[in-house]
Protein backbone atom coordinates (compact mmCIF):
# COMPACT_ATOMS: atom_id res chain seq x y z
CA UNK A 1 0.00 0.00 0.00
CA UNK A 2 1.89 3.50 -1.02
CA UNK A 3 0.38 6.57 1.45
CA UNK A 4 -1.32 9.59 0.17
CA UNK A 5 2.14 11.02 -1.65
CA UNK A 6 2.40 7.55 -3.65
CA UNK A 7 5.31 6.34 -0.79
CA UNK A 8 5.59 2.84 -0.71
CA UNK A 9 6.81 0.48 2.30
CA UNK A 10 10.40 -0.78 0.99
CA UNK A 11 10.66 -4.70 1.19
CA UNK A 12 7.16 -5.14 2.02
CA UNK A 13 5.61 -4.03 -1.50
CA UNK A 14 8.33 -5.50 -2.77
CA UNK A 15 7.46 -8.74 -1.68
CA UNK A 16 3.75 -7.94 -3.04
CA UNK A 17 5.44 -7.34 -6.90
CA UNK A 18 7.53 -10.36 -6.53
CA UNK A 19 4.04 -12.52 -5.64
CA UNK A 20 2.84 -10.93 -8.84
CA UNK A 21 5.37 -11.64 -10.87
CA UNK A 22 5.30 -15.54 -9.39
CA UNK A 23 8.41 -15.33 -7.61
CA UNK A 24 7.28 -15.30 -3.85
CA UNK A 25 10.17 -15.32 -1.21
CA UNK A 26 11.01 -15.45 2.53
CA UNK A 27 14.29 -14.35 3.91
CA UNK A 28 16.52 -17.19 5.50
CA UNK A 29 19.60 -17.36 7.75
CA UNK A 30 22.68 -19.62 7.59
CA UNK A 31 20.67 -21.89 10.16
CA UNK A 32 17.53 -21.67 8.38
CA UNK A 33 15.59 -19.79 10.36
CA UNK A 34 12.71 -18.37 8.19
CA UNK A 35 11.31 -14.70 8.41
CA UNK A 36 9.52 -11.84 5.93
CA UNK A 37 10.81 -8.78 4.81
CA UNK A 38 11.53 -5.77 5.48
CA UNK A 39 14.23 -7.73 8.34
CA UNK A 40 17.70 -7.31 8.82
CA UNK A 41 18.29 -9.55 11.85
CA UNK A 42 17.39 -13.02 12.20
CA UNK A 43 14.89 -12.77 15.50
CA UNK A 44 15.69 -16.70 16.22
CA UNK A 45 19.34 -16.42 16.38
CA UNK A 46 20.86 -12.86 15.84
CA UNK A 47 22.46 -13.68 12.34
CA UNK A 48 22.59 -10.31 10.26
CA UNK A 49 23.17 -12.51 6.99
CA UNK A 50 19.81 -13.34 5.65
CA UNK A 51 19.08 -14.36 1.60
CA UNK A 52 16.37 -14.95 -0.32
CA UNK A 53 15.01 -17.98 -0.84
CA UNK A 54 11.91 -19.14 -2.93
CA UNK A 55 9.08 -19.74 -1.19
CA UNK A 56 7.37 -23.17 -1.51
CA UNK A 57 4.64 -23.37 -3.78
CA UNK A 58 1.84 -23.86 -1.82
CA UNK A 59 1.18 -23.59 2.14
CA UNK A 60 -1.20 -25.55 4.96
CA UNK A 61 -4.28 -23.85 6.24
CA UNK A 62 -3.35 -23.87 10.10
CA UNK A 63 -6.52 -21.84 11.38
CA UNK A 64 -9.36 -19.27 9.77
CA UNK A 65 -11.98 -16.97 11.35
CA UNK A 66 -14.88 -15.42 8.77
CA UNK A 67 -15.10 -11.85 9.69
CA UNK A 68 -18.30 -9.99 9.95
CA UNK A 69 -17.01 -7.05 12.00
CA UNK A 70 -14.30 -5.10 9.68
CA UNK A 71 -12.39 -2.13 9.77
CA UNK A 72 -13.41 0.60 7.91
CA UNK A 73 -10.68 -0.18 5.15
CA UNK A 74 -12.62 -3.77 4.39
CA UNK A 75 -16.32 -2.35 5.33
CA UNK A 76 -16.81 -3.66 1.71
CA UNK A 77 -15.25 -7.17 1.76
CA UNK A 78 -17.05 -8.23 4.83
CA UNK A 79 -17.39 -10.80 5.41
CA UNK A 80 -14.62 -12.35 4.52
CA UNK A 81 -12.15 -15.33 5.49
CA UNK A 82 -8.60 -14.85 6.84
CA UNK A 83 -6.54 -17.53 7.46
CA UNK A 84 -2.76 -18.52 8.81
CA UNK A 85 -0.91 -20.89 6.25
CA UNK A 86 2.37 -22.44 6.92
CA UNK A 87 4.60 -22.63 4.26
CA UNK A 88 7.39 -24.44 6.27
CA UNK A 89 9.86 -22.13 7.34
CA UNK A 90 7.31 -19.09 7.92
CA UNK A 91 3.55 -18.66 8.09
CA UNK A 92 1.51 -16.30 6.59
CA UNK A 93 -1.53 -14.18 7.07
CA UNK A 94 -3.95 -13.54 4.49
CA UNK A 95 -7.57 -13.24 3.16
CA UNK A 96 -8.87 -16.17 1.54
CA UNK A 97 -9.65 -15.74 -2.11
CA UNK A 98 -11.54 -17.58 -4.85
CA UNK A 99 -13.56 -19.85 -2.30
CA UNK A 100 -16.79 -19.35 -0.28
CA UNK A 101 -16.27 -18.23 3.41
CA UNK A 102 -17.79 -20.62 4.57
CA UNK A 103 -16.36 -23.72 2.50
CA UNK A 104 -12.98 -22.75 4.40
CA UNK A 105 -11.16 -25.62 6.48
CA UNK A 106 -7.80 -26.51 7.97
CA UNK A 107 -5.52 -28.47 5.78
CA UNK A 108 -6.58 -26.94 2.92
CA UNK A 109 -3.85 -26.07 0.10
CA UNK A 110 -3.17 -22.46 -0.64
CA UNK A 111 -0.89 -20.26 -2.62
CA UNK A 112 0.05 -16.80 -2.23
CA UNK A 113 -1.91 -14.72 -4.53
CA UNK A 114 -2.29 -10.44 -4.22
CA UNK A 115 -5.99 -9.35 -4.65
CA UNK A 116 -7.63 -6.27 -4.40
CA UNK A 117 -9.56 -4.55 -1.66
CA UNK A 118 -13.39 -3.71 -2.75
CA UNK A 119 -13.13 -1.04 -0.15
CA UNK A 120 -9.92 0.86 -0.75
CA UNK A 121 -8.72 -0.75 -4.16
CA UNK A 122 -5.51 -1.51 -2.43
CA UNK A 123 -3.55 -4.50 -2.50
CA UNK A 124 -3.92 -6.99 -0.32
CA UNK A 125 -1.91 -10.45 0.42
CA UNK A 126 -4.17 -13.47 -0.37
CA UNK A 127 -4.69 -16.76 -0.22
CA UNK A 128 -6.16 -18.96 -3.14
CA UNK A 129 -6.93 -22.56 -2.62
CA UNK A 130 -4.38 -24.59 -5.30
CA UNK B 1 13.76 -5.48 49.58
CA UNK B 2 10.58 -3.80 50.35
CA UNK B 3 6.92 -4.18 50.09
CA UNK B 4 4.97 -1.81 47.60
CA UNK B 5 1.69 -0.78 49.14
CA UNK B 6 -1.41 -0.41 47.55
CA UNK B 7 -2.65 2.72 49.66
CA UNK B 8 -5.22 4.45 47.21
CA UNK B 9 -7.24 2.90 44.32
CA UNK B 10 -10.00 5.01 42.07
CA UNK B 11 -11.64 3.73 38.78
CA UNK B 12 -14.15 5.54 36.91
CA UNK B 13 -17.32 3.71 35.59
CA UNK B 14 -16.32 1.85 32.80
CA UNK B 15 -19.30 2.62 29.98
CA UNK B 16 -20.33 4.70 26.69
CA UNK B 17 -19.86 8.34 27.70
CA UNK B 18 -18.33 9.69 24.40
CA UNK B 19 -18.13 13.33 25.05
CA UNK B 20 -15.56 12.96 28.05
CA UNK B 21 -12.01 13.54 27.39
CA UNK B 22 -9.35 11.16 28.79
CA UNK B 23 -8.26 13.61 30.97
CA UNK B 24 -11.21 14.34 32.74
CA UNK B 25 -11.75 10.52 33.28
CA UNK B 26 -8.22 10.25 34.43
CA UNK B 27 -8.85 13.59 37.10
CA UNK B 28 -11.73 11.31 38.51
CA UNK B 29 -9.68 8.32 38.76
CA UNK B 30 -7.14 10.37 40.39
CA UNK B 31 -9.55 12.37 42.79
CA UNK B 32 -10.94 8.75 44.12
CA UNK B 33 -7.16 7.41 44.36
CA UNK B 34 -6.17 10.28 46.20
CA UNK B 35 -9.29 10.31 48.68
CA UNK B 36 -9.06 6.78 48.98
CA UNK B 37 -5.28 7.29 50.35
CA UNK B 38 -4.97 9.93 52.74
CA UNK B 39 -1.62 10.93 50.68
CA UNK B 40 -1.51 14.42 49.76
CA UNK B 41 -0.59 15.33 46.43
CA UNK B 42 2.31 17.31 47.06
CA UNK B 43 4.22 13.92 48.32
CA UNK B 44 3.61 12.44 44.31
CA UNK B 45 7.39 11.82 43.06
CA UNK B 46 6.29 10.46 39.52
CA UNK B 47 3.16 9.98 37.82
CA UNK B 48 3.22 6.85 35.42
CA UNK B 49 0.80 6.84 33.30
CA UNK B 50 -0.93 3.88 30.50
CA UNK B 51 -2.41 4.99 26.99
CA UNK B 52 -3.18 3.63 24.12
CA UNK B 53 -4.85 5.96 21.37
CA UNK B 54 -4.64 9.03 22.41
CA UNK B 55 -3.73 10.05 19.39
CA UNK B 56 -6.50 8.33 17.28
CA UNK B 57 -9.00 9.04 19.62
CA UNK B 58 -8.54 12.82 20.78
CA UNK B 59 -5.63 13.80 18.46
CA UNK B 60 -3.57 14.16 22.03
CA UNK B 61 -0.13 13.22 22.14
CA UNK B 62 2.27 13.92 24.74
CA UNK B 63 0.04 12.59 27.67
CA UNK B 64 1.77 12.59 30.44
CA UNK B 65 2.45 15.66 31.86
CA UNK B 66 -1.44 16.83 30.91
CA UNK B 67 -2.33 13.79 33.13
CA UNK B 68 -0.44 14.84 36.29
CA UNK B 69 -1.56 18.23 35.48
CA UNK B 70 -5.25 16.62 35.35
CA UNK B 71 -4.47 14.63 39.04
CA UNK B 72 -3.01 17.89 40.25
CA UNK B 73 0.38 16.89 40.87
CA UNK B 74 3.33 18.45 39.18
CA UNK B 75 5.63 15.60 39.35
CA UNK B 76 6.99 14.66 36.46
CA UNK B 77 4.85 12.13 34.48
CA UNK B 78 5.50 9.43 31.66
CA UNK B 79 3.52 8.20 29.59
CA UNK B 80 3.31 4.14 28.88
CA UNK B 81 1.85 2.38 25.67
CA UNK B 82 1.78 -1.46 25.02
CA UNK B 83 -1.59 -1.64 23.28
CA UNK B 84 -3.79 -3.11 26.08
CA UNK B 85 -1.28 -3.69 28.56
CA UNK B 86 -0.09 0.18 28.89
CA UNK B 87 -1.06 0.62 32.13
CA UNK B 88 -0.21 -3.07 33.27
CA UNK B 89 3.54 -1.83 32.14
CA UNK B 90 3.20 1.22 34.15
CA UNK B 91 2.43 -0.51 37.14
CA UNK B 92 5.31 -2.54 36.73
CA UNK B 93 7.96 0.27 36.12
CA UNK B 94 6.14 2.28 39.17
CA UNK B 95 6.68 -0.97 41.41
CA UNK B 96 10.43 -0.73 40.35
CA UNK B 97 10.93 2.62 41.35
CA UNK B 98 9.57 2.26 44.77
CA UNK B 99 11.40 -0.79 45.01
CA UNK B 100 14.91 0.83 44.44
CA UNK B 101 14.16 3.46 47.04
CA UNK B 102 14.44 6.42 43.83
CA UNK B 103 10.56 6.79 44.87
CA UNK B 104 8.37 6.66 47.95
CA UNK B 105 5.06 7.89 46.31
CA UNK B 106 4.01 7.49 43.05
CA UNK B 107 0.35 7.88 41.04
CA UNK B 108 0.17 5.30 38.07
CA UNK B 109 -2.93 4.53 36.29
CA UNK B 110 -4.36 4.99 32.32
CA UNK B 111 -7.12 6.04 30.66
CA UNK B 112 -8.64 5.42 27.47
CA UNK B 113 -11.24 7.54 25.15
CA UNK B 114 -12.54 4.89 22.74
CA UNK B 115 -16.35 4.94 22.02
CA UNK B 116 -16.13 8.41 20.48
CA UNK B 117 -14.64 6.88 17.67
CA UNK B 118 -17.68 4.57 16.70
CA UNK B 119 -17.15 0.85 16.48
CA UNK B 120 -15.56 1.13 12.80
CA UNK B 121 -13.66 3.62 14.33
CA UNK B 122 -12.43 1.39 17.37
CA UNK B 123 -11.39 -1.45 15.79
CA UNK B 124 -9.64 0.21 13.22
CA UNK B 125 -7.67 1.75 15.92
CA UNK B 126 -7.48 -1.25 18.35
CA UNK B 127 -5.71 -2.85 15.34
CA UNK B 128 -3.26 -1.16 15.27
CA UNK B 129 -1.40 -3.09 18.09
CA UNK B 130 -1.03 -5.86 15.62
CA UNK B 131 1.71 -6.16 12.48
CA UNK B 132 0.25 -3.65 10.00
CA UNK B 133 2.35 -5.00 7.15
CA UNK B 134 1.21 -8.58 7.70
CA UNK B 135 -1.40 -8.30 9.67
CA UNK B 136 -3.56 -5.81 9.28
CA UNK B 137 -2.97 -4.90 5.34
CA UNK B 138 -4.36 -8.69 5.02
CA UNK B 139 -7.88 -7.61 6.66
CA UNK B 140 -7.18 -9.50 10.42
CA UNK B 141 -8.66 -7.25 13.19
CA UNK B 142 -8.34 -7.91 16.84
CA UNK B 143 -11.60 -10.32 17.16
CA UNK B 144 -10.41 -12.00 14.19
CA UNK B 145 -6.76 -12.56 15.85
CA UNK B 146 -8.06 -14.04 18.55
CA UNK B 147 -10.88 -15.78 16.55
CA UNK B 148 -7.59 -17.37 15.03
CA UNK B 149 -6.58 -18.59 18.08
CA UNK B 150 -9.53 -19.81 19.49
CA UNK B 151 -10.20 -22.24 16.17
CA UNK B 152 -6.24 -23.45 16.43
CA UNK B 153 -7.09 -24.10 19.99
CA UNK B 154 -10.50 -25.90 19.40
CA UNK B 155 -8.42 -27.91 16.99
CA UNK B 156 -5.32 -29.23 19.36
CA UNK B 157 -7.01 -29.48 22.39
CA UNK B 158 -11.00 -29.65 21.88
CA UNK B 159 -13.78 -27.15 23.01
CA UNK B 160 -16.17 -25.53 21.46
CA UNK B 161 -18.09 -22.00 21.62
CA UNK B 162 -20.55 -23.45 24.27
CA UNK B 163 -17.62 -23.91 26.40
CA UNK B 164 -16.81 -20.47 25.61
CA UNK B 165 -20.12 -19.13 25.97
CA UNK B 166 -19.48 -20.29 29.95
CA UNK B 167 -16.86 -18.13 30.30
CA UNK B 168 -19.07 -14.90 29.26
CA UNK B 169 -21.91 -16.10 31.78
CA UNK B 170 -19.79 -16.18 34.26
CA UNK B 171 -18.18 -12.34 33.69
CA UNK B 172 -21.46 -11.20 33.47
CA UNK B 173 -22.60 -12.67 36.61
CA UNK B 174 -19.95 -11.68 38.42
CA UNK B 175 -20.30 -7.96 37.11
CA UNK B 176 -24.21 -7.81 38.13
CA UNK B 177 -23.10 -5.92 42.23
CA UNK B 178 -20.15 -4.11 40.08
CA UNK B 179 -21.09 -0.41 40.19
CA UNK B 180 -17.89 0.40 38.11
CA UNK B 181 -18.80 -2.24 35.28
CA UNK B 182 -20.29 -1.28 32.19
CA UNK B 183 -22.73 -4.20 31.89
CA UNK B 184 -24.90 -5.36 35.17
CA UNK B 185 -27.16 -7.28 33.03
CA UNK B 186 -27.00 -11.38 33.56
CA UNK B 187 -26.99 -13.76 30.00
CA UNK B 188 -27.33 -17.14 28.86
CA UNK B 189 -25.54 -19.35 27.20
CA UNK B 190 -28.51 -19.69 24.96
CA UNK B 191 -28.00 -15.78 24.80
CA UNK B 192 -24.37 -15.68 23.95
CA UNK B 193 -24.42 -18.59 21.09
CA UNK B 194 -27.39 -17.10 19.17
CA UNK B 195 -26.04 -13.46 19.11
CA UNK B 196 -24.47 -12.18 16.05
CA UNK B 197 -21.08 -12.96 14.99
CA UNK B 198 -18.19 -10.65 15.08
CA UNK B 199 -15.33 -13.20 13.63
CA UNK B 200 -16.16 -16.65 13.71
CA UNK B 201 -16.11 -18.83 16.06
CA UNK B 202 -16.31 -15.59 18.41
CA UNK B 203 -19.81 -13.98 18.83
CA UNK B 204 -20.82 -10.42 20.16
CA UNK B 205 -20.74 -11.98 23.56
CA UNK B 206 -17.54 -13.54 23.21
CA UNK B 207 -16.02 -9.60 23.02
CA UNK B 208 -15.44 -6.97 25.50
CA UNK B 209 -17.17 -3.64 24.57
CA UNK B 210 -15.73 -0.60 23.75
CA UNK B 211 -15.42 1.64 26.47
CA UNK B 212 -14.28 4.83 28.11
CA UNK B 213 -12.84 5.27 31.42
CA UNK B 214 -9.78 5.14 33.83
CA UNK B 215 -8.33 3.64 36.65
CA UNK B 216 -5.48 5.30 39.17
CA UNK B 217 -3.53 3.74 41.93
CA UNK B 218 -1.75 5.64 44.50
CA UNK B 219 1.50 3.31 45.75
CA UNK B 220 3.91 3.79 48.56
CA UNK B 221 6.66 2.18 50.42
CA UNK B 222 6.49 0.39 52.87
CA UNK B 223 8.11 2.50 55.25
CA UNK B 224 5.56 5.38 54.11
CA UNK B 225 3.02 3.63 54.44
CA UNK B 226 3.93 2.42 58.21
CA UNK B 227 5.16 6.19 58.93
CA UNK B 228 2.19 7.70 58.06
CA UNK B 229 -0.53 5.00 59.68
CA UNK B 230 -1.97 4.33 56.11
CA UNK B 231 -4.82 1.99 56.39
CA UNK B 232 -3.08 -0.25 53.42
CA UNK B 233 -3.19 -4.15 53.91
CA UNK B 234 -2.48 -5.42 50.77
CA UNK B 235 0.91 -5.30 48.90
CA UNK B 236 2.16 -5.82 45.04
CA UNK B 237 4.34 -8.88 46.14
CA UNK B 238 5.58 -10.08 42.64
CA UNK B 239 6.05 -8.50 39.21
CA UNK B 240 6.66 -10.13 35.75
CA UNK B 241 6.68 -8.87 32.12
CA UNK B 242 6.66 -11.48 29.36
CA UNK B 243 7.16 -10.36 25.24
CA UNK B 244 6.95 -12.12 21.85
CA UNK B 245 6.75 -11.96 18.59
CA UNK B 246 4.64 -8.87 17.39
CA UNK B 247 2.46 -11.01 14.51
CA UNK B 248 -0.07 -14.34 15.42
CA UNK B 249 1.52 -15.85 12.89
CA UNK B 250 5.12 -16.07 14.37
CA UNK B 251 4.63 -17.31 17.46
CA UNK B 252 5.89 -21.18 18.01
CA UNK B 253 2.12 -22.10 18.94
CA UNK B 254 -1.24 -20.37 17.46
CA UNK B 255 -3.03 -21.39 20.98
CA UNK B 256 -0.77 -20.35 23.83
CA UNK B 257 0.41 -17.50 25.29
CA UNK B 258 3.94 -17.76 26.50
CA UNK B 259 4.48 -14.08 27.02
CA UNK B 260 2.08 -14.33 30.16
CA UNK B 261 3.73 -17.64 31.04
CA UNK B 262 7.05 -16.18 31.32
CA UNK B 263 5.31 -12.88 33.03
CA UNK B 264 3.56 -15.15 35.40
CA UNK B 265 6.37 -17.29 36.23
CA UNK B 266 8.37 -13.99 37.00
CA UNK B 267 6.05 -12.85 39.59
CA UNK B 268 5.46 -15.70 41.19
CA UNK B 269 8.97 -16.37 41.89
CA UNK B 270 9.47 -12.55 42.78
CA UNK B 271 6.56 -12.91 45.05
CA UNK B 272 7.89 -16.37 46.29
CA UNK B 273 4.35 -17.88 45.76
CA UNK B 274 2.88 -20.66 43.50
CA UNK B 275 -0.04 -20.77 41.00
CA UNK B 276 -1.41 -23.01 43.41
CA UNK B 277 -1.30 -20.22 45.97
CA UNK B 278 -4.01 -17.74 44.20
CA UNK B 279 -6.87 -17.18 45.92
CA UNK B 280 -8.45 -15.05 43.51
CA UNK B 281 -7.33 -13.38 39.95
CA UNK B 282 -8.30 -11.03 37.22
CA UNK B 283 -7.31 -12.23 34.07
CA UNK B 284 -7.11 -10.46 30.86
CA UNK B 285 -10.35 -11.53 29.10
CA UNK B 286 -11.04 -8.92 25.84
CA UNK B 287 -12.41 -12.48 24.23
CA UNK B 288 -13.73 -15.37 26.45
CA UNK B 289 -11.06 -17.66 24.71
CA UNK B 290 -8.47 -14.78 26.11
CA UNK B 291 -9.51 -15.98 29.83
CA UNK B 292 -8.69 -19.67 28.45
CA UNK B 293 -5.35 -18.94 27.62
CA UNK B 294 -4.79 -16.62 30.36
CA UNK B 295 -5.10 -19.06 33.18
CA UNK B 296 -3.47 -22.15 31.31
CA UNK B 297 -0.56 -19.69 30.98
CA UNK B 298 -0.34 -18.59 34.45
CA UNK B 299 -0.66 -22.79 35.98
CA UNK B 300 -4.19 -21.81 37.47
CA UNK B 301 -6.07 -24.67 34.77
CA UNK B 302 -3.33 -27.25 32.65
CA UNK B 303 -2.41 -26.90 29.03
CA UNK B 304 -5.92 -27.90 27.20
CA UNK B 305 -7.66 -27.83 30.03
CA UNK B 306 -8.91 -24.38 30.88
CA UNK B 307 -11.42 -24.12 28.44
CA UNK B 308 -14.09 -26.52 30.82
CA UNK B 309 -13.37 -24.26 33.46
CA UNK B 310 -15.97 -22.08 34.02
CA UNK B 311 -18.07 -24.36 33.02
CA UNK B 312 -17.44 -27.10 35.46
CA UNK B 313 -17.30 -24.52 37.68
CA UNK B 314 -13.95 -24.36 38.68
CA UNK B 315 -13.39 -20.28 37.82
CA UNK B 316 -16.77 -19.05 39.07
CA UNK B 317 -17.58 -17.46 42.00
CA UNK B 318 -17.65 -19.99 44.01
CA UNK B 319 -15.27 -22.25 42.06
CA UNK B 320 -11.58 -23.05 43.53
CA UNK B 321 -10.23 -20.05 41.83
CA UNK B 322 -12.84 -17.57 41.20
CA UNK B 323 -11.58 -15.45 37.95
CA UNK B 324 -12.78 -12.15 36.77
CA UNK B 325 -14.68 -11.71 39.89
CA UNK B 326 -15.15 -7.47 38.76
CA UNK B 327 -16.46 -8.98 35.71
CA UNK B 328 -13.62 -8.86 33.75
CA UNK B 329 -12.99 -7.14 30.86
CA UNK B 330 -15.81 -8.83 28.95
CA UNK B 331 -18.67 -7.29 31.44
CA UNK B 332 -16.88 -4.72 33.18
CA UNK B 333 -15.63 -3.15 30.49
CA UNK B 334 -12.00 -2.49 28.37
CA UNK B 335 -10.82 1.03 28.31
CA UNK B 336 -7.31 -0.49 27.36
CA UNK B 337 -5.31 1.92 28.87
CA UNK B 338 -7.21 1.99 32.01
CA UNK B 339 -7.69 -1.79 32.62
CA UNK B 340 -4.42 -3.04 33.71
CA UNK B 341 -4.46 -0.51 36.25
CA UNK B 342 -8.27 -1.57 36.86
CA UNK B 343 -7.20 -4.98 37.96
CA UNK B 344 -4.91 -3.93 40.55
CA UNK B 345 -7.70 -2.06 42.04
CA UNK B 346 -10.21 -4.88 41.64
CA UNK B 347 -7.49 -7.26 43.56
CA UNK B 348 -6.32 -5.19 46.33
CA UNK B 349 -10.55 -4.22 46.67
CA UNK B 350 -10.79 -7.92 46.60
CA UNK B 351 -8.49 -8.91 49.18
CA UNK B 352 -9.22 -6.19 51.41
CA UNK B 353 -12.23 -7.49 51.77
CA UNK B 354 -14.21 -3.87 50.46
CA UNK B 355 -15.34 -5.42 46.91
CA UNK B 356 -18.60 -6.29 46.41
CA UNK B 357 -17.48 -9.63 46.02
CA UNK B 358 -15.45 -10.13 48.46
CA UNK B 359 -17.82 -12.10 50.19
CA UNK B 360 -16.92 -15.02 47.60
CA UNK B 361 -13.18 -15.03 48.47
CA UNK B 362 -13.33 -13.79 52.42
CA UNK B 363 -10.11 -16.02 53.54
CA UNK B 364 -8.35 -14.80 50.22
CA UNK B 365 -4.51 -13.43 51.18
CA UNK B 366 -2.81 -14.04 47.53
CA UNK B 367 -4.26 -12.35 44.38
CA UNK B 368 -3.04 -12.02 40.66
CA UNK B 369 -3.51 -9.41 38.36
CA UNK B 370 -2.40 -10.13 34.33
CA UNK B 371 -2.69 -7.50 31.78
CA UNK B 372 -2.24 -8.39 27.69
CA UNK B 373 -1.21 -6.02 24.49
CA UNK B 374 -2.03 -7.33 21.46
CA UNK B 375 -2.20 -10.92 20.84
CA UNK B 376 -0.36 -11.46 24.01
CA UNK B 377 3.04 -10.00 22.17
CA UNK B 378 3.22 -8.26 25.83
CA UNK B 379 1.95 -9.32 29.04
CA UNK B 380 2.30 -8.00 32.98
CA UNK B 381 1.70 -10.37 36.18
CA UNK B 382 1.67 -8.70 39.08
CA UNK B 383 1.22 -10.65 42.73
CA UNK B 384 -0.70 -8.90 45.52
CA UNK B 385 -0.82 -10.07 49.19
CA UNK B 386 -2.05 -8.97 51.94
CA UNK B 387 0.49 -8.59 54.34
CA UNK B 388 -0.90 -5.86 57.18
Amino acid sequence: MSDERGVQDAGYDEWLDAVEDGNAFYLECPNGHGSLPPRRVCVDCGSTDLERVDLPETGEIETFTVTHVPTPAFEEDAPYATAIANFGSVRITGQIVGLDPDAVENGLEVEPKVTISETTDERVLGLEPV
Amino acid sequence: MSNVRVVGTGITPFGNVPERTGRDLFAEASIAAFEDSGVPRDDVEAVFYGNFMGELAEHQGHQGPLMAEAAGVRAPATRYESACASSGVAVRDAVYRIRSGEADVVLVGGAERMTNLGTAGATEALAIAADDLWEVRAGMTFPGAYALMAKAYFSKFGGDREDLAHVAVKNHENALPNEKAQYRSAITVEDALEAPWVSTPLGLYDSCPISDGAAALVLTSEAYAEENDLDAPVAITGTGQGGDRLALHDREHLARSPAARKAGEEAYADAGVGAGDIDVAEVHDCFTIAEVLAIEALDIEGVGEGISAARDGRTTADGETPINLSGGLKAKGHPVGATGASQIAEVASLLAGEHPNSEHVEDATTGLAHNAGGTVASATVHVLEVVA
